[in-house]
């Protein structure tokens, strides 16, 4: 596993750091790169709001189904990444019965990365809601807060932190993902082009060493995400 | 209560416009003209070897990655070694890799340019474009479930039977198949499940050590765009539709069990 790995990092370096530095810099390499963090942040942004909202109604909330609903949170993870773009150009595409069409556009790719990140804020702030005691809230109310007061004072700092390490992980996932993309955004260079297609491209067309050099720029981000979520959550447990 | 409603109607209709009509879509674009058409399309020779293909490149995958997950959730959780945190830390790695990257890094090792590719060439074997390296690419993205799932189990376990085990003489070996295994199985279970989703829909790492080609190297998911790129939509949807019943059936599998595993926890 580090192996290959290794020799992603060697082929990016072989050319020394300037060529590594101009193949990351290149336009079209950059455009890519800033679609990707840009739309990540939304999308990231998005998922903490819903998910949290999702993971809120299924353990407060009473009504028929919930199971259903409950288990429909993992289809994502189920779900092969190509089937998912293929499911949501069906309905968001060309030939969409609802007439909306985002393919080929920055709202479609961030279609795509909703679909495929939904569960990573929902199953983290799930098991800290479930944990949580209602009592505090029940005072909180009775001493006169307002419902959207106890939450921001009573309820939020204590799911701060399982929101936290969700938005990270799906995040990461964004950063890299592929399969559900490749359909729906057309890959049109310099719009809806994102950092994993481009390096697909360039693979393609034999320019392996571009490919190298921003895998590896992606392999860092994703690294120093991980190793400060696992501080955040060290520092969070003391 | 009010408000309660609101949130219920929000949370439901984001996951009915995000989840469940589009591949409910996909689901009655595929049978909208009756199933003939879908049934030719994967029963074709093409269809029906990407079929197998997907389901042998699955099958090795998992048998793999649950031996190595055991043997590897076994180390984490009751061996002291240095570098544990290190191999702790590289079990993760997969899931914070993109997969387009697994397969660069593939071509770059076992490529005809790469580090082993003299080398493979001159023994005649085979890695890119074909089986081997599809292997390798699935195995790679799905390693984490089994180990991430299984050494949770065994920290909660404890040693206690086995040690209770061996003090009445029963051999290591003996130990891990009578005491150890069956404790764990529901948590391996679920691992394998998770394994078995991952593998089956793999796509960015297989789609470039495979070359995509038709009726050799095309799994299910790379039939998905290949159909799709050729314009034969029928085709691109079936086999997405086909997918999605593995995808589902995984889904139940898997809730199934954490209930099982639920009820046995306490």
């Amino acid at each position: 596993m580090l192996l290959p790995l290794a020799a992603v990092v060697d082929k990016a370096f072989a050319g020394g750091f300037s060529q590594f530095w101009d193949a990351i810099t290149s336009p079209q390499a950059r455009a890519a790169l800033e679609l990707t963090v840009s739309v990540s942040v939304v999308v990231t942004l998005i998922n903490v709001v819903m998910g949290t909202v999702i993971a809120w109604v299924l353990v407060r909330d009473e009504f028929r189904g919930k199971a259903f609903v409950n288990s429909l949170i993992d289809l994502p993870f189920a779900l092969p990444t190509i089937v998912a773009g293929l499911t949501l150009l069906a309905l968001y595409g060309p030939h969409s019965p609802l007439h909306v069409d985002v393919a080929y556009t920055r709202v479609g790719v961030a279609l795509a990365l909703l679909f495929v990140t939904l569960p990573f804020v929902v199953r983290a702030v799930q098991p800290v809601l479930l944990d949580l005691e209602r009592e505090v809230e029940e005072a909180a109310w009775s001493l006169g807060a307002s419902p959207a007061l106890t939450f921001r004072r009573v309820v939020l700092p204590s799911l701060r932190g399982a929101m936290v390490a969700g938005a990270g992980l799906g995040f990461a996932r964004a950063l890299g993902e592929f399969g559900s993309v490749v359909l729906i955004s057309g890959n049109l260079p310099f719009k809806t082009e994102v950092s994993s297609v481009f390096v697909f491209g360039q693979i393609e067309n034999d320019n392996v060493s571009a490919a190298a050099a921003v895998s590896v720029l992606l392999l860092l981000i994703s690294f120093a995400l991980l190793l400060l979520l696992s501080l955040v959550s060290r520092r969070d447990k003391h | 209560m009010r408000s309660r409603l609101g949130l219920r109607a929000v949370a439901l209709g984001y996951l009915a416009l995000l989840l469940l009509l589009p591949v409910g879509l996909v689901l009655y674009r595929t049978f909208e003209h009756g199933i003939a058409a879908p049934l030719d399309s994967l029963t074709s020779s093409d269809g029906a070897h990407a079929f197998w293909l997907t389901l042998e490149i699955t099958a090795i995958a998992v048998v793999c990655n649950t031996v190595f997950g055991v043997i590897t959730a076994l180390l984490l959780a009751r061996k002291r070694f240095p570098g544990r945190a290190f191999l702790s830390g590289l079990v993760d790695l997969p899931l914070a890799v993109s997969p387009v990257v697994v397969g660069l890094a593939l071509l770059l090792v076992y490529g005809r340019t790469g580090w082993f590719g003299s080398w493979l060439a001159d023994h005649g074997i085979r890695v890119i474009f074909s089986l081997p390296g599809m292997v390798l690419a699935t195995i790679f993205v799905s390693l984490p479930f089994v180990v991430r799932e299984t050494v949770p189990v065994l920290e909660e376990l404890g040693t206690d039977q086995e040690e209770a085990a061996s003090t009445l003489g029963a051999s290591s070996w003996q130990t891990f198949w009578r005491v150890t295994l069956p404790a764990i199985r529901w948590g391996v279970g679920y691992g394998v499940v998770l394994t078995t989703a991952r593998a089956l829909g793999e796509f960015g790492a297989v789609s470039i050590v495979s070359g995509r080609l038709v009726g050799q190297t095309e799994t299910l998911t790379l039939r998905v765009q290949n159909e799709f790129d050729r314009f034969d939509l029928t085709g691109a949807y079936a086999a997405s539709a086909l997918l999605a019943v593995m995808a589902i059936s995984v889904l139940l599998l898997m809730t199934a069990l954490e209930r099982r595993r639920r009820r046995t926890a306490t």
